[in-house]
């Protein structure tokens, strides 16, 4: 190793090292994503015996640095000799599981879970498991809450005894003083029933996830019901009813708001979970009350899942329930109180006409549609019409136009400019649904007046607009509709408005082609180069780099450079810098 | 009543420490904002009006002497917030730390939530006993090696060094409140706090600072209409669904978390109908809450107004269970209370470790303490002049007129700028703090 000749590869590596504690936490954060590098000059015994131990000892540092470690060393088997060995990466990750910082501390689990795999059998026992076993029973909650994400992966490789102890670790720690400890056991509980014993689920589980079901506090209980979840896909059908519908029902009747939130944030999955015969008898009532919670947090996240609770009933009974029970409260919820809720449900009530189908859509939903579409708040109105493609689909938007158009118009009016840029986006959707004499006939002017908002966001999302209105209905007929009136504004008094003709013409020139380009939209360009404001000046410069590819190489020649080379010229710094750009892109010079 | 059976108590109280100056000359920043001890009583914090947060350990205790507990000593001090001027609304923040709020211990480090009127930070506290040794480059002293002299590659190791301890920002919650924060909360799930400020209470998460939910909003929507704020907001020691907020119109509402997202409509009101005969001008503004605080047991609550201290069963609403008297004496006196201001003192309160002692401060650098069920209560005065290591502290008392006994104090001759507005009692021993001024005194009982 010694030598002169060595100390040229040495060098690099020896100030990495020496980075692993410099003061800088950038610097030290870059070490320990090198740390791959560190391990392989060192070799595997070195980094067994010196690095580790260090790195072991550095639990002090900042968290990014911490989080960096721990995710190294969930890779770093080959570096300390290959899965023989992969047990000395147990301490320093064992370390990382204890810190206050909980990113830090999944991390480390995640390290932790991903090594676990390359441990032999007799590892994992000698090893790994005692390290399990000593997070389980740590004196602080940090230590505690990591061990219940590793039972799981060590459970399934290990004897019979070992695996008595574990399931008994598993709960106590479901019945921890701290409702930390019971929080992780409670999220971890699926994942652990999935890699038991049917037995074991049956006897050891369902009493854990009962306990943890009616824990006193809120922010334990809810966690079961992601539990309920996996518990119920892991169990026969017949055993459902005993073992799984006390809790559940419970559950969607809680005291508190957020376990209800859970139940109907979750709605979907548990349905799925239990299956048809269930879901017809006792989630559909519960779905109802839901949908009717004292809570607008409860009903806007229920309102959220009405489409996919309908799509997922079974086929036999689907229409009869949707009609008798679910359209009844989804009615109600057209005109909640709370605008969260109306607008959860309008982002989802449009999905229902495709399972309703024309008839159903047209005397129970159609109705619910206009009145949404009148609605108070611009975010229904906005969530109804992003959505009207399903409604497209069935009975096509014609029905909706007579609402439609002052909805949209108000919405692209509204004072808020954040909501006229959200209908500006769904301009080319609806142009494309409408069709193209409809357009003409009733949004057209919107989209024009929209290039002279007085917010930038907006007029930039206009050009956009156009651009794409010109993709969907072709170049004959912008020529015919909106290239006039965007040259038109070529003459408005208001520089900024001048502009926004040079940004339009950015937009438009490629999708209408060399012709019309050449012969429309280029005089007027060049014109506007004797612009009095520099602003009007440099974005023609601009706009000429933009659309040169678009013409003709006579047009380059013979109108766009001289143009260019007077701008090279001009006394305005900005428009000199951006005529001189446009004449090396285009190759001018 | 008031100024009864004061020495009858069964623990007597001896002067333990004395932290802070001597000096008569107070600086403002020494002022002593709050005080707090962890759930542990190990450590012991205080805030100040200099913004400087300082936390004292106490010494393990030497077997040689029994009849002492250990000494509280400086661990650790470090400036928690800074004076900071919001641009916008022309307005100076203050550094002042209003609270101190341990959080329960997750590992070896500890960690404290301290506010000032606008921003709260988490703290860490962590010891540091090893550092890491060797460098390739440099020697240990900083001088650089000549790099042809390095052959081969050495790993720092970590050596055991003087214990050090170190105090580092770990969160920053900021920008919700627009009022001043009077309160914050841990709450018993271990992961959420509530603060509050005259109007709002906010619920935030412990590891999330860029958003916070508003749970109480009472500021009516024409701001001259107005009639109450809020004065104190705490959690239930136990059940993480309930908290408590008081107001300056001297009522309790205990608001149930789930019920609602919004707990605009409270649960339950605790208010004690007014007595007609001693209404004056003064009614509401010493009926105002200063604190509330549940019990440990979480069955009852204390709140205390400017004139007394009550304790609530929190299944009764209509009346408290308990009311004492803090220094009646002084309600002839409102009129020149008011006008110096003294009137609007907050003065906080606290439990003894199983809910059978309340304490709370005075004027004069008195204290008092009120024995449930016993109906006892004592006076104390922490003083400079009883500061003797493990001296007796003699009961005091006040003549609320008529003739002046031996030992009394007159009222008139009470000092109004010497008040003890915050006090903390061990979790579990018979050990008090009790903030004058700018000085910490600790007090313990006499062990036999």
């Amino acid at each position: 190793m010694a030598g002169a000749d060595g100390d040229d590869s040495l060098y690099p590596i020896a100030v990495l090292i020496d980075e692993l504690r410099n003061e800088d936490v950038q610097l030290r954060l870059n070490s320990i994503k090198k740390l791959s590098t560190i391990a392989l000059a060192l070799g595997v015994e070195r980094t067994r015996t010196e690095l580790l131990p260090f790195l072991t000892d550095t639990i002090y540092d900042e968290d990014e640095v911490l989080l960096a470690l721990a995710e190294q060393l969930g890779n770093f088997t080959m570096l300390v000799g290959g899965p023989e060995y992969v047990h000395c990466l147990l301490p320093p990750l064992e370390s990382l599981a204890t810190v206050e910082e909980t990113v830090v501390r999944d991390k480390a689990v995640e390290s932790l879970r991903k090594i676990s795999h390359e441990h032999s059998p007799v590892d994992l026992e000698v090893h790994f498991e005692p390290l399990v076993k000593r997070l389980a029973s740590g004196d602080w909650f940090t230590s505690r809450t990591s061990a219940c994400g590793l039972f799981s992966v060590c459970y399934p490789r290990v004897s019979s005894t070992v695996k008595a102890e574990i399931r008994q670790h598993f709960r106590t720690l479901c019945s921890d003083d701290t409702p930390m400890v019971r929080r992780a056991a409670a999220s971890k509980l699926g994942e652990f029933a999935k890699v038991l014993e049917l037995e074991y689920v049956k006897s050891d589980i369902i009493s854990l996830f009962t306990a943890l079901a009616s824990d006193e506090q809120d922010s334990v209980r809810l966690l079961a019901v992601e539990a309920c979840v996996s518990i119920a896909t892991l169990l026969p059908q017949e055993d459902l009813e005993a073992l799984v519908m006390p809790t559940l029902r419970q559950a969607a009747e809680d005291k508190s708001w957020r376990v209800r939130y859970m139940v109907a944030d979750k709605f979907s999955e548990l349905q799925k979970a239990v299956g048809p015969e269930i879901t017809k008898n006792d989630l559909v009532p519960a779905f109802q009350n839901l949908l009717k919670d004292c809570e607008a947090e409860v009903r806007a996240a229920a309102a959220n899942k009405v489409k996919e609770f309908c799509e997922n009933l079974p086929e036999d009974s689907r229409e009869t329930i949707i009609m008798s029970h679910i359209l009844p409260c989804v009615k109600e919820l057209v005109s909640d109180t709370n605008q969260h809720v109306k607008s959860a449900l309008a982002s989802v009530i449009m999905g229902l006409s495709t399972i309703l189908g024309k008839d159903n859509t047209i005397e129970h939903l159609l109705p619910l549609f206009l009145a949404q579409l009148k609605d108070e708040c611009p975010e229904v109105r906005l969530n109804i019409i992003s959505n009207l493609d399903c409604v497209n689909e069935v009975i096509g938007i014609r029905q909706l136009s007579q609402s439609l158009l002052p909805a949209i118009v108000e919405l692209a009016e509204d004072a808020k400019w954040r909501v006229r840029l959200a209908i500006i986006e769904y301009m080319p959707l609806l142009a494309g649904q409408l069709g193209v004499e409809f357009f003409d006939e009733k949004l057209n002017s919107l989209c024009m007046a929209w290039l002279v908002d007085h917010v930038y966001a907006i007029r930039e999302a206009a050009t956009c607009n156009l651009m794409k209105l010109v993709e969907k209905f072709g170049a004959e007929w912008a020529q015919n509709t909106i290239v006039p009136k965007v040259l038109g504004m070529a003459n408005d008094p208001n520089y900024l408005h001048r502009m926004t003709t040079l940004f339009c013409i950015n937009a438009l020139s490629e999708a209408c082609g060399q012709d019309i380009t050449t012969k429309q939209m280029l005089p007027v360009v060049l014109k506007m180069s004797n612009d009095q404001v520099a602003n009007v000046r440099f974005n023609v410069a601009k706009s000429l780099q933009k659309i040169g590819p678009v013409l003709d190489s006579n047009a380059l020649q013979t109108e766009v450079k001289p143009v260019l080379e007077k701008l090279a010229t001009d006394q305005d710094m900005d428009v000199k810098y951006f005529a001189q750009e446009a004449i090396s892109v285009l190759a001018l010079a | 009543m008031a100024g009864a059976g004061g020495g009858s108590n069964d623990v007597q109280w001896c002067f333990s420490q004395v932290k802070g100056a001597i000096d008569d000359d107070v600086a403002e920043a020494d002022i002593i904002s709050t005080v707090e001890f962890n759930h542990s009583g190990e450590l012991l914090a205080t805030g100040d009006k200099g913004g400087r947060v300082v936390i004292f350990q106490q010494e393990q205790e030497t077997k040689g002497q029994p009849h002492s507990r250990g000494e509280y000593n400086v661990y650790s001090t470090f400036q928690s917030h800074e004076p900071e001027f919001d641009y916008l609304k022309s307005l100076e923040i203050e550094e002042k730390i209003n609270k101190i709020r341990w959080l329960p211990q997750k590992n070896a480090a500890q960690f404290l939530l301290s506010t000032n009127d606008k921003t709260i930070k988490l703290w860490k506290i962590s010891e540091r006993d090893k550092r890491p040794e060797g460098y390739n480059l440099k020697e240990e002293d900083g001088r650089y090696r000549d790099p042809s002299t390095v052959t081969t590659l050495r790993v720092p190791v970590f050596r055991p060094m003087d214990l050090m301890v170190e105090a580092s920002p770990r969160r920053v919650f900021a920008n919700a409140h627009t009022y001043h924060i009077n309160s914050i909360s841990v709450n018993s799930d271990y992961e959420t706090y509530l603060s509050a400020d005259d109007l709002r209470i906010n619920l935030w998460h412990l590891e999330i600072t860029d958003r916070s939910f508003n749970i109480v909003d009472i500021k009516p929507a024409n701001m001259e209409e107005l009639t109450e704020v809020i004065t104190a907001a705490e959690f239930h020691p136990n059940q993480c669904n309930t908290l408590v907020y008081s107001s300056s119109k001297g009522t309790i509402r205990l608001c149930d978390m789930r019920a609602a997202a919004l707990c605009d409509k409270h649960s339950k009101l605790f208010e004690e109908p007014e007595d007609p005969s001693n209404r004056s001008f003064f009614s509401e503004i010493i009926s105002s809450i200063s604190d509330v605080k549940f019990s440990h047991n979480g069955r009852y609550m204390m709140t205390r107004d400017y004139l007394s201290v009550k304790i609530w069963d929190l299944n009764m609403e209509n009346r408290p269970v308990e009311t004492y008297q803090v220094h009646e004496y002084l309600r002839s006196k409102l009129c020149s209370l008011y006008e110096n201001d003294c009137i609007f003192d907050k003065f906080e309160c606290c439990w003894n470790g199983n809910d059978s002692v309340v304490m709370t401060g005075s004027y004069n650098n008195f204290f008092r303490m009120f024995e449930r069920g016993h109906r006892r209560d004592l006076t104390l005065e922490a003083s400079r002049e009883s500061s003797k290591p493990r001296a007796v502290l003699k009961p005091r008392k006040v003549c609320a007129g008529g003739k002046r006994k031996k030992d009394e104090i007159s009222v008139d001759s009470l000092d109004f700028n010497k008040k003890i507005l915050h006090t903390a009692w061990h979790p579990q021993d018979n050990i008090i703090a009790v903030a004058t001024t700018n000085n910490l005194y600790i007090f313990q009982d006499k062990m036999n």
